[in-house]
C-alpha cells in the first residue's frame, strides 16, 4: 500500500509559563537575536518532554524528530501517557498549528475530530447545525443534502431535527454530532477520544462506525486513546509516544504490549488504596493495597500476564481469625467471579506474627476474559467482624492481545477465559 | 521494482512561512461555510428577542435624536445646511458599518479559540463572514435612511441626491475593506497581547471624532486649519464625505483623496491577510 502520511523530522517546541507581560520583550529579543543572524536564544535547549520532571528552560520540545509513514486504509492507534505529544501531534496534522521544524506531507483530504460537535451553535436547530458543522468539516453544502437522512437517522434523534440543540439532552446533541462527523467523506480520518463520551450503546455504534470507515472504506485513520481495549479492536497498528519521540510503531498488539510493560511508574493513585483508621484495630493495622504492575495514567492489564495484588500491614498483636484478601467482580454482570484469602492453601489454623508485612498473590495469567473488573480488598475476622468490605474498590481493564482466543478475531463469551490444557491423542490404528 | 516516482502530495505541513500564499483557493472550498455563518449571525441574534431585526433600527435611530440634540442644538455644529438629522444619520450609517466590521473582526481569534483550536479551515472565512453579515445590518439601516430621507424630501428640504450616488458600491467596498483589514490586523495582534483590544475600544470611539460623522469637513477647513490634516488624512473621512455628497448633495472630496483613501485600503488590507494568515499557523499555541 503506497503512503497516504509521511511525517519527516516533525519537531514541536511549546513556550512554558505565563504568555503575558513577559512576551514583548523577549519578542524583541528573539527578533533582535534574528536581525544578527544568530539561533533564536528560547529554542537552544533542547529539553525533551517529561512533565514529570521540572526543566531548567520554559522552552519544552512536545515532539522531537518525528519520522514515520503511515500507509492507505491503515488503522493507527496513538498511545502514550498524558502529555507524551498525541495531541499536539494531531493537532499538527489536522492543521490547527504548525510544527516549529519538519514537515508532514498528506495525500487526499483529511477530516479531523478532535471534538464531536465543533461549533454547533444553541440557538440553531439541529437541522440547521448539521448543514453549519458539515460546513465547519469541510463538506460542500450539496454533498451535505444529500446525506441528511442518513445523517438524520444514524443520530436518532428525527423528532427533534427542527427544535434548537440547547433544548437537547447531551446525550442528543453528542449523538447528532457524532452523526454528521462519522458521514464525512474524506480519505483519512483523525479521531480524538471523542468516544468517551455517550452511553454504552452509543459508543458501540460508534466504534462500530469507525471500523466501517477503515474495513470498509479503505480509509485510513488515526486514533488516539487511552482505551487500549479500543485501539486493539479498532486499529491494525499503533505508535507509541514517549516523550515526544516514538517509542515503538507496529503492529498494535506488540505496541500495547510495549506500552504496558514498559509504561510502569512508580505510583498510580488510581492502582492503590490506602486505608484510614477506620480498618484498623487494636491488633491489626492495615497500611495500604495496590494492585501491580502500576501504569502512569491507565488501569489497563493484559489478560496474558500476571497480575499482583499486594497488602501493606503491620500486625499489633497476632490475631487468630484474621483473614486478609480480595474479590473481583465482572464489571458488566456485577457477577463475583471469586473471593481469595491469604490462608486459603494452609494445611493448619496459624495467625500472622507480629510486624510489618507485606502480602501478596498472584491473578494467574490467561485466567479472567478481556473487559472490566472490580477488585475489592477485603479484610476480617473470621467469624467475627469485617475490618474491610467492600469499602473501596478498583476498577482494572484486561485487554486480550496475546491470551486465550488469540488466533481469533471475535470476542470469547464469559467472564473468565482460562487456558486450559488439552491433551490430544492420535489413537494408532 | 519500480523506479521510484515522485510522488504527489496534496497537503505539506511544515514550518516554513510562506508570506504570499494567501489561500484563497481554499477560502473559495470553503464557500459555503461563508453563507452558513452569516446566516447563523443573523439567525441567533434575534432568536429569542420581540423585536428582531428591529433592533438594527433602533440603534441608529436613537443615536440621530440624542446627536441632534447635543451636536446640532447644544454645540451648534453646522451641518453644511442639511437638515441635522439627515446629516447625522448618514454619518452613523457608514461609520457604523466601519466600525462593526473593525471590532468584530479584531477579536476573531480570541473570541473564535474554542473552534479553530478543534477544526481546521480557512479563517479567513469567518472575518469575510463578518463583513458579510455587518452587511445585511448595514442595508436595514439603509432602508432607514432612505426612509428619512423619503420624510425631508416630501417636507421640501433643502438637498439634492446626484449622479456621485454612483460611487456608493465602492465607497462600500472601500468601507468593509478597511474595516476587515485594520481588524485582522489588531486580530493578529491580540492573540498575544490583549492590551490591544483596549487600545481599538477607545481609539475606535476617538476616531470617530476625527472622522466627519458629527461635523462635515468643511468646517474643518474653514475654522481650524491647522487640525486640518488630522481628519483629512483619515481615510474614513473621504468615504463619509463621498456618501454624504452624492445621497444629499453635500460634502467636501475629490477623486484624489478618494485615490489614497484606496490604495490606503487596499495596502492596509494585505498587510491584513499577511499577518492574519501569519498568525492563523501557531495562534492557538499562545492564545
Amino acid at each position: 500500500m503506497p503512503s497516504v502520511i509521511k511525517v519527516e523530522n516533525l519537531s514541536k517546541a511549546y513556550h512554558l509559563g505565563e504568555i503575558g507581560t513577559g512576551t514583548i520583550s523577549r519578542d524583541l529579543e528573539r527578533f533582535w537575536a534574528k536581525v544578527r543572524g544568530k539561533d533564536d536564544p528560547f529554542l537552544k535547549i533542547g529539553e525533551t518532554n517529561d512533565r514529570s520532571k521540572k526543566g531548567k528552560s520554559d522552552v519544552v520540545w512536545s515532539l522531537k524528530d518525528l519520522d514515520f509513514d503511515i500507509a492507505q486504509g491503515d488503522a493507527v492507534g496513538i498511545i502514550g501517557r498524558n502529555g507524551a505529544g498525541k495531541s499536539t501531534l494531531l493537532k499538527i496534522l489536522s492543521r490547527i498549528t504548525s510544527p516549529t521544524s519538519g514537515s508532514v506531507k498528506i495525500k487526499g483530504r483529511i477530516a479531523s475530530l478532535l471534538e464531536v460537535g465543533t461549533g454547533f451553535h444553541p440557538e440553531l436547530t439541529g437541522r440547521e447545525n448539521i448543514y453549519l458543522n458539515g460546513a465547519i468539516l469541510g463538506m460542500r453544502k450539496a454533498e451535505i443534502k444529500r446525506k441528511f437522512d442518513e445523517i438524520v437517522d444514524f443520530s436518532g434523534v428525527e423528532r427533534y431535527i427542527d427544535t434548537p440543540v440547547k433544548r437537547y439532552s447531551s446525550g442528543m446533541y453528542v449523538r447528532l454530532a457524532f452523526a454528521v462527523a462519522a458521514h464525512l467523506e474524506s480519505e483519512i480520518m483523525i479521531v480524538d477520544e471523542v468516544l468517551a463520551v455517550g452511553d454504552a450503546e452509543f459508543q458501540k455504534k460508534c466504534l462500530g462506525k469507525m471500523a466501517d470507515v477503515s474495513k470498509v472504506g479503505n480509509r485510513t485513520v488515526l486514533f488516539v486513546s487511552h482505551n487500549m481495549g479500543a485501539i486493539n479492536q479498532l486499529c491494525n497498528n499503533a505508535i507509541y509516544l514517549h516523550n515526544g519521540s516514538v517509542a515503538a510503531y507496529g503492529d498494535k498488539s506488540a505496541v500495547i504490549e510495549n506500552y504496558l510493560t514498559n509504561n510502569t511508574s512508580n505510583y498510580n493513585r488510581e492502582l492503590s488504596v490506602a486505608f484510614d483508621e477506620q480498618e484498623s484495630d487494636e491488633d491489626t493495622c492495615l497500611n495500604s493495597f495496590e494492585i501491580y504492575p502500576h501504569f502512569a495514567d491507565v488501569n489497563d492489564f493484559l489478560t496474558h500476564k500476571d497480575i499482583e495484588v499486594a497488602y501493606d500491614v503491620r500486625i499489633i498483636k497476632p490475631a487468630p481469625g484474621l483473614r486478609i484478601g480480595f474479590e473481583i467482580m465482572h464489571h458488566a454482570t456485577e457477577q463475583c467471579v471469586f473471593r481469595s484469602f491469604h490462608d486459603d492453601s494452609y494445611e493448619t489454623a496459624s495467625t500472622l506474627e507480629q510486624g510489618n508485612l507485606r502480602l501478596s498473590g498472584i491473578i494467574p495469567a490467561n485466567l479472567l476474559n478481556k473487559g472490566e473488573y472490580i477488585v475489592y480488598p477485603i479484610v476480617g475476622l473470621h467469624n467475627e467482624k469485617w475490618l474491610c468490605f467492600h469499602r473501596y474498590s478498583i476498577l482494572i481493564n484486561l485487554v486480550n492481545i496475546g491470551g486465550v482466543n488469540k488466533l481469533y478475531a471475535e470476542n470469547r463469551p464469559g467472564i473468565m477465559a482460562p487456558s486450559i490444557d488439552w491433551n490430544i491423542l492420535y489413537e494408532t490404528n | 521494482m519500480a523506479e521510484q516516482k515522485e510522488e504527489a502530495w496534496d497537503i505539506e505541513i511544515t514550518a516554513r512561512d510562506t508570506l504570499f500564499d494567501l489561500k484563497l483557493k481554499d477560502v473559495w472550498h470553503y464557500r459555503d461555510l461563508l453563507v452558513l455563518l452569516v446566516r447563523r449571525d443573523f439567525v441567533s441574534f434575534y432568536k429569542q428577542t420581540i423585536l428582531g431585526p428591529l433592533w438594527f433600527i433602533i440603534q441608529p435611530l436613537f443615536t440621530t435624536i440624542i446627536y441632534t440634540f447635543v451636536f446640532g442644538n447644544l454645540a451648534s455644529i453646522p451641518t453644511d445646511g442639511l437638515p441635522q438629522p439627515l446629516f447625522y444619520i448618514a454619518g452613523i450609517t457608514s461609520w457604523n458599518y466601519f466600525a462593526d466590521c473593525l471590532t468584530k473582526t479584531s477579536t476573531v481569534f480570541t473570541t473564535n479559540s474554542a473552534l479553530f483550536g478543534k477544526v481546521y479551515f480557512p479563517r479567513l472565512i469567518v472575518p469575510l463572514s463578518i463583513v458579510v453579515s455587518n452587511l445585511i445590518r448595514f442595508g436595514i439601516q439603509m432602508l432607514l435612511f432612505l426612509l428619512m430621507m423619503a420624510i425631508y424630501w416630501f417636507k421640501g428640504a433643502n438637498f439634492h441626491p446626484n449622479a456621485w450616488l454612483g460611487l456608493f458600491p465602492l465607497l462600500l467596498l472601500l468601507m468593509a475593506l478597511l474595516g476587515l483589514g485594520l481588524g485582522m490586523i489588531f486580530s493578529a495582534m491580540t492573540t498575544k497581547y490583549r492590551d490591544l483590544s483596549f487600545l481599538l475600544l477607545f481609539g475606535i470611539q476617538l476616531m470617530m471624532y476625527l472622522t466627519t460623522v458629527i461635523y462635515p469637513l468643511s468646517v474643518v477647513e474653514t475654522k481650524y486649519p491647522s487640525y486640518k490634516w488630522l481628519v483629512e488624512y483619515n481615510p474614513m473621512t473621504s468615504i463619509i464625505e463621498a456618501f454624504r455628497y452624492g445621497f444629499l448633495g453635500q460634502g467636501t472630496f475629490t477623486m484624489l483623496s478618494l485615490g489614497i483613501t484606496s490604495v490606503i485600503t487596499l495596502m492596509t488590507l494585505l498587510i491584513g491577510i499577511i499577518i492574519f494568515n501569519r498568525v492563523e499557523r501557531t495562534f492557538i499555541d499562545t492564545v
